[in-house]
């Protein structure tokens, strides 16, 4: 859905800049075609990383490090867990609501969700290409501090 | 440097790739087939997004950027990076490039900072799906101490930021 509207809105941009400046739309096709090339290895190295993760990574093992006996350090490995792992939300989501189900600690949970969102570790050579090393360790180390600070605080309230 | 590291990941991939084969062909097979899924996923979301900031960056002006989102821009410019966020639906790789024009163009550190946040963690349709999976408790109080979160985020990336420049 998303992939189909966002294509849509590229090439009618594209057709709309044609017609009205061609040097303009030369230029700005030449800047994908930079980018997407010096993106293209990075992406490929970033995806067969996780293709080997979640093939090697069990899920009982995840529930086993978050339970609710677990404690600080099961939220902790939650929100290192949310930072490495790259799921779609639609796929977390559901898997989320039966870790809580089969009693994970709501904590570790809030922490994985947050740290899955707001964290990327994968993805972070990518960032560094757009935004340089120390804007990516930094947003992704305030991140990962304030998602713990967020499972703690929703720990409490949902007690 | 980076253009050597890529290749030898690469080729360590490649390795890892092989010797599970020899021993486990199910889990290559698994391995190949995963990433092949995400591959697909990225290179169908990625080139439209580039196209759209080669246009952004062709006829945009570094002015517009500039009022709009610039320092001076002061609360207008974030409730504009805060909208841009939220609206948007891709995964957040997707929004590197488009931050980064964003910040060529003048936009301010923060702004932008807090746009990359905001497109990570609420995006409208995202929060609808966790209402729906976790609970309307669960995600509302998740969003109201997510969105304190990403303004104290933004702010200290952009206090280091003007130390730094200071200290230089």
């Amino acid at each position: 859905m998303f992939t189909a509207v966002i294509w849509g809105v590229a090439g009618m941009g594209l057709v709309l800049s044609w017609t009205k400046n061609r040097e303009k739309t030369r230029k700005a096709l030449q800047f994908f075609q930079r980018a997407f090339l010096s993106l293209a290895p990075s992406i490929v190295a970033i995806i067969w990383t996780i293709g080997f993760i979640l093939t090697f990574l069990p899920s009982e093992f995840v529930l086993g490090t978050i339970g609710r006996n677990a404690g600080i350090m099961g939220v902790v490995i939650a929100a290192v867990f949310g930072s490495i792992v790259l799921i779609p939300a639609f796929i977390a989501f559901p898997l989320a609501a039966s870790f809580l189900r089969q009693g994970a600690d709501v904590r570790g949970i809030a922490a994985f969700v947050t740290t899955l969102v707001m964290v990327g570790v994968l993805t972070a050579p990518l960032e560094v290409k757009f935004f340089g090393r120390r804007f990516t360790l930094l947003r992704n180390s305030f991140s990962f501090v304030l998602a713990l600070a967020i499972a703690f605080v929703m720990g409490e309230v949902l007690r | 440097m980076k253009i050597k590291v890529v290749p030898a990941i690469l080729a360590a991939l490649a390795a890892a790739t092989v010797i599970t084969w020899a021993s486990r062909p199910d889990k290559a097979l698994a391995v190949v087939s995963v990433s092949k899924d995400y591959l697909f996923e990225m290179l169908s979301i990625l080139p439209p997004v580039l196209i759209l900031c080669g246009l952004f960056d062709a006829w945009v002006s570094k002015r517009t950027v500039e009022r709009l989102m610039g320092e001076a821009s002061g609360i207008k410019g974030t409730c504009i990076a805060f909208v841009l966020g939220t609206v948007a639906m891709g995964p957040l790789y997707a929004a590197f490039p488009i931050g980064k024009s964003l910040l060529d163009k003048g936009a301010s550190l923060y702004n932008v900072a807090v746009f990359l946040c905001v497109w990570a963690a609420i995006k409208i349709p995202m929060v609808l799906f966790e209402i729906k999976f976790l609970g309307t408790e669960f995600a509302l109080l998740r969003l109201v101490l997510t969105v304190p979160a990403i303004l104290i985020i933004a702010a200290l990336l952009n206090t280091v930021r003007l130390n730094t420049s200071r200290i230089q």
